[in-house]
């Protein structure tokens, strides 16, 4: 079934779009990242503009992170007050990201710095999540006891705060730091940036991973709907047509994800995500260094 | 007598010339929700008073143009290692979508210098544009902009693809992709002999969107916050529904 997009301005197969969503979903359910790494790639693929892919993906977060959050709150696996932290830090992060968007497309160069950034993180998040999960997988089938948390540089920091749900009594400022570099990524690679900021508590702020995934839905949600208004704003890219087919997909995805998720091992959803990331870093770098098809692109307007 | 006869033809002259008709299955094409492309019929006929010369047939040529837009002709190259984007020719206004289509072979429906003048073909129509930033291989750029165009659709080359006959009555369908820019189109019915135009004849055919996507976009254009906030409402909504829904199954 072929439907028109009014704002891509393309027609496009809903199945397929469905698809797209309720796949982005499972795995947005299951590791608490938005998927936007994945939907904004995908969504070039079957043939939608640039811009409004990235808009628009945002917008879908925002509702498959919704349905996600609502089962994570049920089960009490929100911090709150981390929460709220991370979402200080992530609206200003998403400001200057903004600005810094718009800086590097003067340049014409913002295809190449999203594409390098995202190669950069996701090779050396993935390839860390990969090593330090298989290490603690062998070592619980050992029957050892897992080790205990390091007290590093992040607790020597002032202003302190109590997080009860995450069990941690730490400064407030990783936490604010962490949120605002998740900020400037949500605005920059028009992702939800839960793959950056899931590891970044789990092994930076030490948080256990259980509450890690609710936490970070619900910072996610305020980041991209905020990104999601700029971009409406700023670029009428937003396609509410695209959104709404995505997102029917998406929500009912999330649902499934997280029942998976549920399943899982801490450690056995570690390994996945990381595999899943570096297998996204590699697709990616491919694109980089191998000589493309077609040498030459077009984009609308004079740059 | 005889200079009176001259006369006579001279004067006869204009109404003696071949003119052309034309007329198309729809001026409008709306795009609507399920719009998936479309296609329209153009047809027509040559007007004339006198016996039809067969030593040197007519010729008709039809030509489709889309709204002019500004685009960004980008070549990737590899700079250490990875292949980025470095060199760009803009173009200040390139058709978004260009279709020709003649009842014979281009080259003999026209001759290089009619469509110089008019022009007609794809590659003409392309480069009288973009004269003003020409870089110095600003030719394999252009060329890269029809060949991807084409690929997509949006730029048609259809040699003897009007059918002709008696040199009187033609007609050809020329296909609209479903990924069609707003705005008038205008097609372009050119009469030639040996080459030259001697009659064109245009229409606009204005393409809009209606309905739903009518109003999502302008919504879009006209009030972006309030857009904005509606796709957020529809999207927390949504998250929303699918969740109770879900513990409702489940319970």
């Amino acid at each position: 079934m072929q439907i028109y997009l009014p704002i891509a301005e393309v027609s496009v197969n809903a199945f397929l779009l469905l698809g797209i969503g309720g796949l982005v979903g499972i795995l947005s359910g299951m590791f608490g990242v938005g998927g936007g790494f994945l939907i904004t790639p995908l969504l070039f693929f079957v043939g939608i503009p640039p811009a409004v892919a990235v808009a628009t993906s945002a917008n879908q977060i925002v509702a498959s992170s919704f349905s996600a959050v609502l089962a994570h709150f049920r089960r009490k696996t929100v911090d709150l007050r981390m929460g709220t932290v991370l979402l200080a830090g992530g609206l200003v992060g998403a400001a200057g990201g903004v600005a810094l968007f718009n800086l590097l497309r003067d340049m014409g160069q913002v295809d190449l710095l999203v594409r390098l950034s995202y190669v950069v993180f996701l090779g050396v998040i993935g390839a860390l999540m990969l090593v330090e999960s298989l290490r603690t997988l062998r070592r619980t089938r050992r029957g050892a006891p897992p080790r205990r948390r390091q007290r590093g540089w992040v607790h020597a920091l002032p202003f302190k705060m109590r997080f009860r749900t995450s069990g941690l009594y730490i400064s407030v400022i990783p936490p604010a730091l962490v949120g605002a570099a998740v900020g400037v990524l949500a605005a920059v690679m028009g992702v939800g940036g839960g793959f950056i900021m899931v590891p970044a508590m789990i092994y930076l702020l030490g948080m256990p991973t259980k509450v890690v995934v609710g936490t970070s839905l619900f910072q996610i949600i305020f980041v991209t709907a905020f990104t999601t208004l700029l971009h409406a704003v700023t670029n009428y890219t937003v396609d509410m047509g695209l959104a709404l087919l995505l997102l029917v997909g998406g929500v009912i995805g999330a649902q499934v994800g997280t029942q998976i998720g549920l399943k899982l091992k801490a450690e056995q959803l570690r390994v996945a995500l990381a595999v899943l990331v570096l297998a996204v870093c590699g697709k990616l770098a491919l694109d980089l260094l191998l000589k493309p098809v077609e040498l030459y692109s077009l984009s609308g307007g004079v740059a | 007598m005889i200079r009176v006869m001259i006369l006579c033809l001279l004067a006869a002259l204009p109404a003696r010339a071949e003119t052309v008709v034309a007329g198309l299955s729809q001026s409008r094409v709306a795009i609507t929700t399920s719009f998936a492309g479309s296609e329209i019929l153009i047809f027509g006929a040559v007007k004339r008073e006198t016996p039809i010369l067969r030593e040197n047939p007519l010729h008709v040529l039809i030509s489709v143009v889309g709204p002019m837009e500004p685009v960004t002709i980008r070549r990737k190259d590899r700079r250490v290692g990875i292949w980025i984007n470095t060199e760009a020719v803009a173009l200040p206004a390139a058709p978004s979508f260009y279709a020709v289509a003649s009842s014979g072979p281009l080259s003999a429906a026209l001759t290089e210098t009619e469509d110089l003048r008019h022009k007609v073909s794809i590659e003409r129509a392309i480069r009288s544009i973009g004269a003003s930033s020409q870089a110095d291989n600003s030719t394999d750029f252009i060329e890269a902009l029809i060949r991807l165009r084409t690929e997509e659709g949006l730029y048609q080359s259809l040699p003897s693809r009007v059918s002709f006959q008696e040199q009187t009555l033609f007609r050809t369908s020329i296909k609209l992709p479903a990924n069609l820019t707003e705005g008038d189109y205008t097609a372009r019915i050119f009469l030639t002999r040996g080459g030259t135009v001697i009659d064109r004849h245009e229409i606009t055919i204005g393409v809009r969107k209606v309905g739903l996507e009518r109003w999502a976009w302008t919504l879009a254009h006209e009030r972006p916050f309030i857009y904005g906030l509606l796709s957020l409402s529809i999207a927390i909504l949504a998250g929303w529904g699918a969740s109770t829904l879900f513990r409702y199954i489940r319970s």
